[in-house]
Parts: C-alpha cells; sequence; structure tokens
C-alpha cells in the first residue's frame, strides 16, 4: 500500500524533530555544561556564589536587600537599589510602569486593608524622601511634594483642556491631606477623595523648584529591570558611605577605598556605566570590620 | 570618558565588529547551502528522518515540508509542556495549562518567543532545554532556509527546483548555528552566566534574610536565543537577568550575536545570485534604517523627556546599573529591529518616544536587518515591491536580478506586505473592543494603548518582546496572540515560497539601458524610503493614538 505524500511528510517532521532534539536539546547543552567543569569557568557556571565561614551567602551577581523583617534599611549595610520583585530570585522582573504613570490609585477608606496603588512617580518621590531622611541630604526632585508624594493637579476647565480653571484637584494628596499648592490659577486646590470622578481633569504634573540634578541619584529612586540588580552607581554609594563610616566606626577613607576596591568600572573603557557591587560590598565589610551595636 | 562618549563607541564598536564579521560568515554561510557534500552526521540525520538528501523539492513541497516541520513542532513542544509533571528535571513544576502550552508552544515555534509565563516559576529544565532551546535553534534554521529558497529563485533559471528543506534545516542548524552556540556558550559563562543542571540553593543572606538562588542550563539557552533572533529568557527578567546577562560586556557580546547572522545574510545573497554589490545594496539599506533607529532611541533615552524620566533625573527605571541607559537603548533598538524580542531592560518603561521607537521598529516589518532569514526575504519583498514603483514611473515592466515582476511576482509580495498591517491592527481593535482584552491593560490612556499595539506588533512580526504591564496570562490574550504569531509567520513564508517558485521558472531578461540599477544608492535611497513610508501610511493614525500622544506635548 502506498503511503500518501502528506502523511509521510508528516511523519519525516515528527523524525526530524526527535532527531534535532536530540541533537540540539540534549547533547549540545549537555556538552557545554562539561565543557565549563574546567577550572576557571565553573565558579561562574554555578552561580558565582559568596561564602562566609564556609557558608553560602549569597551570589556576587544577584542582589539583596539590607533591611529588616519590616522592610526598614539596617543603618549598617550599603542599601541596594529599589526591586518590582524584592530581590526575590523566584520572582524577577521590572515594575513595567511608564513614563506618565502619575495618577495613584487611591486607598479605600472603608477597606482597612486596602493600601491604594501607588503611580511610578509616587513611588519614585517616596524613595527619594526616604534615602534623603536615611543619608540627611535634600531629598527634593522635579515633580514630587515635600511628603513625598507626585506633585500632580486634576485641573477642571469650562471647556475640556481650554478655558477658565474652574475646580483644582491634587491628586495624588487623599484627603484630609494637605495640598502642596493652595491656588492654581486662583482657584483653591482641594485634596483629592476616593471614588469621586476625575477623569474629566486634565492631568497637570507641577515641577516644583526642585535642582534637576537632584542629591538623591537616579538609581537609588528605581527599580531595576531584573528586580535582582546587585550594584549600584558610584553616586549612591558615595552618598551612603558617611553613614556606613559613622555606624561601623570607620574612617570616611576606609570606606571610600573599599567602595573602590568593588567598584567595576566600563568594560575596556567604554561598554557599560562604572558601577559598585553591593552584596560583595557589604560581604567585604562584615568580614573585616564587623558590625557592633 | 563621559556617558554620551561611551555609547556612541559602544554603537561604533559593534558596527566595527559586524563589518568585521559579514565577510567570513556571509562566505562561510554560502557554501554551507550551496555545498554538495555531507557530513557523517548528517547522512545519519536525513537516514534517521527518512529522507533522500539529493532530491531537490518544488515550492510547494518545500512549503508543505516547512508546514509539516512547523506542526510536528507544536504538536511535540504542547506534549511536552502538557505533560511537564511527568518529565525528568521538572523541578515539580505542574504541567502547563492548555491554553498557555499552545501560546507557548506556538511562540516558540514561530520563533517569536513571546512569553505569558515566568520562566523562573512555570518551568522545568528538559522542557528549557530539550523543548524551548530546541526550537531556537530549528525555528531560526527555517528562517534562514527560507530565505535561501527565495534565493535560489532568484538565482535559478527555468527550473521548478529549490533546493530540499530537510538539507537545508540540518546544514544550517550544524554548521552555522551549533559551533557559534558553542562558543558563544563557553563565553557567556566566562563573564558569569550560569550553566547547570542543579535545582538552585537557599542560603541565608548577609543580612540574615533567605534566597533562592536559582540554577539551570542558562548559558547555552542564552546563546541561541540571541543568536537564532528568538528571545524567549530562561529567566522572566529576560537579558536583563544577572545569570542570562552578567556584565557590560557580556551585553555587548549579546547584541553582536542579534545581529550576527541577519547582517551576514545579504553577503550570501550577493554570493549566490553572482553579484556581490546586490548583496551589499540589501545590507546598506538595512544599516541605514537601523543606525537611524539606533540613533534616535539613545537620543530619546539620554534626554529622557517625560515626567517621570525628568523627576527621576534619567530613564532608569526599569534597567539595570551595570548596562546604563544607553547601553540599554542599544539593545532595545536591536533585539526589535531584529525579531529576537529579548530585553535588558524594560520597554514599558522607556519614555514615550524610547518606547514609541521599539514599536516602530517592528512595524517596519523586521527588515533592519530583521530576524534569521525573515530579515532578508522581508527586505527581498520590499525590493520587489520597490522596482515595482519605481517600473510604474516610467511605464516599463519592472524586473529585479534579471526576473520580470509581472501581475503574480507583485500579488505575492503584495500579500507578504499586507499580512502583518492587517493582523497588527485587527488585533489591536479586537482587544480594545472587547472587556477581556481591555482587562489586561496596566498604564492608563495612551500608554495603555501603546501596551495593546506592542503586544500585536511583536506577535504578529514573531518578535516577542513586551511592554509587560499588559497581563498577557489570560486565555483570550493567550489564543489572540497565538493566532497572530501563527499566521504572522506562515502565510509570509508560504507567500515568499510561492514567489520564489515563480521566479526560479522564469528565464533571466538580460539587462538593458533601461534597467533599474538595483546595486546603486538612488536604489538604496527608494527602498529605505519605500519601507517607512508603506510604515508611515500604515500604522501612523495608531502611532499618533499611542506613544505620540503621549511623548508629544
Amino acid at each position: 500500500m502506498r503511503v500518501p505524500s502528506w502523511i509521510r511528510a508528516h511523519v519525516a517532521a515528527l523524525r526530524a524533530v526527535l532527531v534535532l532534539t536530540v541533537l540540539t536539546g540534549v547533547a549540545y547543552p549537555l556538552l557545554v555544561t562539561g565543557l565549563v567543569q574546567l577550572p576557571g569557568l565553573r565558579d561562574q557556571a554555578s552561580g558565582s556564589v559568596l561564602s562566609q565561614h564556609g557558608r553560602a551567602v549569597g551570589s556576587s551577581l544577584i542582589g539583596q536587600s539590607f533591611t529588616d523583617a519590616h522592610g526598614r534599611p539596617l543603618v549598617q549595610y550599603f542599601q541596594s537599589r529599589p526591586s518590582a520583585g524584592g530581590y526575590d530570585p523566584t520572582a524577577t522582573g521590572a515594575s513595567n510602569l511608564g513614563p506618565e504613570s502619575v495618577v495613584d490609585t487611591l486607598r479605600n477608606p472603608a477597606d482597612e486593608h486596602d493600601t491604594g496603588t501607588p503611580s511610578l512617580l509616587t513611588q519614585v518621590c517616596a524613595r527619594s524622601l526616604a534615602v534623603g531622611r536615611l543619608e540627611h541630604v535634600d531629598s527634593s526632585r522635579p515633580y514630587c511634594t515635600s511628603t513625598g508624594v507626585g506633585a500632580v493637579l486634576g485641573v477642571f476647565r469650562t471647556h475640556g483642556d481650554r478655558g477658565a480653571v474652574t475646580r483644582v484637584v491634587s491628586l495624588n494628596q487623599q484627603c484630609p491631606a494637605a495640598p502642596f499648592l493652595t491656588r492654581y490659577h486662583g482657584v483653591r486646590v482641594a485634596c483629592a477623595r476616593y471614588g469621586a470622578d476625575y477623569s474629566h481633569a486634565v492631568v497637570t504634573p507641577v515641577r516644583g523648584d526642585a535642582p534637576t540634578h537632584p542629591a538623591v541619584p537616579p538609581d537609588a529612586v528605581t527599580a531595576s529591570g531584573s528586580g535582582l540588580d546587585p550594584q549600584i552607581s558610584t553616586a549612591y554609594a558615595e552618598l551612603q558611605a558617611p553613614r556606613i563610616a559613622r555606624e561601623r566606626h570607620l574612617a570616611p577613607a576606609t570606606v571610600r577605598a573599599l567602595i573602590d576596591r568593588y567598584t567595576t568600572g566600563r568594560a575596556l573603557g567604554f561598554m557599560g556605566e562604572p558601577a559598585v557591587d553591593v552584596v560583595e560590598l557589604n560581604h567585604a565589610l562584615d568580614a573585616k570590620y564587623p558590625y557592633r551595636q | 570618558m563621559s556617558a554620551t562618549t561611551a555609547g556612541i563607541l559602544f554603537v561604533v564598536s559593534l558596527v566595527v565588529a559586524l563589518v568585521l564579521v559579514h565577510r567570513p560568515l556571509g562566505d562561510h554561510m554560502y557554501r554551507v547551502v550551496t555545498g554538495t557534500r555531507h557530513l557523517r552526521v548528517e547522512r545519519l540525520a536525513y537516514r534517521l528522518i527518512g529522507v533522500r538528501a539529493d532530491g531537490e523539492q518544488t515550492w510547494s513541497v518545500y512549503a508543505r515540508s516547512v508546514l509539516a516541520f512547523a506542526a510536528a513542532s507544536i504538536l511535540f513542544l504542547y506534549l511536552m509542556l502538557r505533560l511537564q509533571h511527568q518529565l525528568l528535571l521538572s523541578l515539580g513544576m505542574p504541567a502547563v495549562a492548555p491554553a498557555g502550552a499552545w501560546n507557548t508552544a506556538v511562540s516558540f515555534v514561530t520563533n517569536t518567543n513571546w512569553q505569558w509565563y515566568s520562566g523562573e516559576s512555570t518551568l522545568g529544565y528538559l522542557v528549557q532545554m530539550a523543548g524551548l532551546a530546541v526550537q531556537n535553534f530549528v525555528s531560526a534554521a527555517t528562517g534562514i532556509a527560507v530565505a535561501v529558497a527565495l534565493v535560489r529563485g532568484f538565482a535559478r533559471r527555468r527550473t521548478d527546483e529549490l533546493g530540499n528543506f530537510w538539507v537545508d534545516l540540518v546544514r544550517i542548524t550544524v554548521r552555522i548555528l551549533l559551533p557559534i552556540a558553542v562558543v558563544g556558550a563557553v563565553v557567556l559563562v566566562a563573564g558569569g552566566a550560569v550553566q547547570n543542571l542543579s535545582a538552585g540553593t537557599d542560603v541565608h543572606t548577609i543580612a540574615g534574610g533567605t534566597q533562592h538562588l536559582t540554577g539551570g542550563p542558562v548559558a547555552s539557552q542564552e546563546v541561541i536565543k540571541e543568536l537564532g533572533t528568538n528571545g524567549g529568557g530562561f529567566y522572566n527578567a529576560n537579558s536583563a537577568h544577572p545569570y542570562e546577562n552578567p556584565t557590560a560586556w557580556t551585553n555587548w557580546v549579546e547584541i553582536f550575536l542579534i545581529l550576527l547572522i541577519a547582517f551576514s545574510l545579504p553577503r550570501t545573497f550577493g554570493r549566490m545570485v553572482g553579484d556581490r554589490r546586490q548583496g551589499y545594496a540589501i545590507v546598506a539599506a538595512m544599516a541605514v534604517l537601523a543606525i537611524g533607529s539606533v540613533v534616535l532611541i539613545n537620543v530619546a533615552q539620554g534626554m529622557h523627556p517625560g515626567t517621570v524620566p525628568s523627576a527621576v533625573g534619567g530613564a532608569t527605571e526599569g534597567t539595570e546599573t551595570r548596562f546604563g541607559v544607553l547601553n540599554s537603548a542599544t539593545f532595545g533598538a536591536a533585539t526589535t529591529l531584529t525579531s529576537t524580542g529579548a530585553v535588558d531592560s524594560f520597554h514599558d518603561s522607556y519614555t514615550a518616544l524610547g518606547g514609541g521607537i521599539t514599536i516602530g521598529n517592528m512595524l517596519l516589518g523586521e527588515v533592519a536587518p530583521g530576524g534569521v532569514g525573515s530579515g532578508l526575504y522581508g527586505m527581498l519583498i520590499l525590493a520587489v515591491l520597490t522596482v515595482f514603483l519605481a517600473g510604474l514611473m516610467v511605464g516599463r515592466t519592472p524586473e529585479y536580478l534579471g526576473k520580470k515582476i509581472g501581475a503574480r511576482e507583485v500579488k505575492l509580495a503584495s500579500l507578504y506586505f499586507l499580512t502583518m498591517p492587517a493582523l497588527v491592527l485587527v488585533g489591536t481593535a479586537a482587544a480594545l473592543a472587547t472587556a477581556s482584552g481591555r482587562a489586561g491593560i496596566l498604564n492608563f490612556g495612551a500608554h495603555g494603548l501603546s501596551e495593546v499595539l506592542y503586544a500585536f506588533a511583536s506577535s504578529a512580526n514573531n518578535n516577542g518582546s513586551a511592554f509587560a504591564g499588559l497581563s498577557v496570562g489570560s486565555t483570550w490574550y493567550e489564543t489572540a496572540t497565538g493566532l497572530a504569531m501563527l499566521f504572522g509567520r506562515f502565510l509570509p513564508i508560504v507567500f515568499v515560497l510561492a514567489l520564489a517558485g515563480s521566479l526560479a521558472g522564469q528565464s533571466p531578461v538580460p539587462e538593458s539601458p533601461g534597467t533599474l540599477r538595483t546595486h546603486q544608492p538612488l536604489f538604496v535611497g527608494m527602498l529605505v524610503g519605500v519601507t517607512v513610508i508603506l510604515v508611515a501610511l500604515t500604522f501612523l493614525p495608531a502611532l499618533a493614538l499611542g506613544p505620540l500622544a503621549e511623548g508629544v506635548r
């Protein structure tokens, strides 16, 4: 009996899938796994694990949180960047919030568990405020209120986005908060109420007079792509150095020398950005200058 | 050195490296697809598959072989995903639900690698390496094979034979993809990428918490994910994950791998049609578009307009410290200019215009340089349309590479061109018109529209990257994007092969003084113009409501 050609084609296809699976799906990955058992590759292949007193404490490539059980920063450690996944390698990823994510979802006062959903802008402002307080520096940023939320007004006008201003609401400041601005175009600014309809207001971020280059560096207020970024900018490391010196009773120069040691410059002088590995840095701090309260 | 200078040098060094490598690699690929000798391992493979290695196929048999192989691959991968809990190295992960398994099977077979799931919490190692990574190889090889068949259509005369799909598939896998992948994987491990079969390590962290360090055969999958312009990450964070892309220099290597084959294939094309200048014209058009896009995205991300980036003082949300904003932008451009879709930073958080450029890159149809193989055949289709338009202007029958572009050829090229916009626009409209479609949107307003537009641009073009805020793990999106990926991949392939068959049957027309010289800058300019204008006419309304509305104030 002659098998129709379309059936023969599918049988050949299935066999091809199996043959190529053995070749590229089994032989190839096992060959690579074998090759990287060579000295000089083995440590990397198994995850660049860092040990302390013979015990694995993490990986130099995977960031960690240096906070207590309540999420408050431990003052004796350099702090990592914010992470969208809490430095959990089983839940990696980013916030995915866009550049105009500026309006918070307010908390339902009737539901005590509801905390609302902050916009990316408010998250940035709140982080800036927290870091500023921890490091004793100016925490102000453009488009942020002094209370650490996004300075965003909802402006109602007589004709949609044109005409005289009739009503103004500070969208991210839930009542009874006092709005960051008392008047806008002569109209009193109101606080925002849960459940009110502000969809006809023109969303208007207010820049304020904060410096263009705030004291708290960009990486300290933004989450990374992986949620596992082990590194911070040199600026953020330097910002934290005085606190570490104070808490660990070290000379500022000692801390600075340690930062330099764990700073990776640009590869070949032009690839990437200089960065300080926080995990290695804190690991070295604990090994050399143990913290005593 | 300032960050700007470093960012420029980063791009320049990539260009120089590609210029140096395209020649030996292009020549090697030429020898692979035109050679008559078979390696021993290849003979064994043909025997096991049960095909005659020396028989050639007509366009319809070639197309049926491509489709049969895809069907078998989807079925095999679907079963693996559904039966994952029964397999070795499953790490205790449960079976993947039907809609999700369908979406993932289609996604990897179509070279899209769109991912609704997080690798680290959904898939075991056997499914990753013997299921997904296999498709990373063979879907890339299929793309190159189809491109080669089209080029044979131009190069051959009065024949109905276009080569043998099984031979092309096996040779491209064995002689091109595997050797580069082995070397590349070892290089990535040297930088810190992991490669093991361990289920991971639980550690007590420095500050006294706990952390589960993941393991896996990551480097071997990472390298083919970039080289084959696939893009499906081992982990959810994709190439932003330090275990996939550990350093600034591995980032460079990964971008290089993404662009390597697609920018070398025009050389192969030039040699096959016996006129290297034709290859240079195609690669020049690709390069003009690619460099333009890379410059624009670097400027947009470096200047960081927009409320949140201005508040921050940089477009650092969703980027890794070691790469910095500019190198991340270059990666973002490379991954969307090709059909890769791997990300080392998260496009949803890019500036409005920077994110818009990533969408625009995909809407160009991924021809600059495009996915491996698919970029070349996409650009050749545009070249056919360009000579047709030029022919209309002067009123003579157009020809390209000595072949007449008649009614049948233009019809096939037009059908090819119309497939992707139809899928993107109908898909986006359907998503916005249905409650299940709207339910997935994370960001409000114009940015929300961009998320949906991105999703369908990405799936119909087999890119696979996302404005990842969109929740695509619902049955609606899994089904809809699955269909977009399937039609977006295989309808164009059928049109390309039909065109190849029609071209191969012709006898060449001798060149005359009226023939458009398709190796000269004038033609390159026209080709770039046609590419940009066709896209602008098709997508400007949708882009105006999304990224342009958000970015222009």
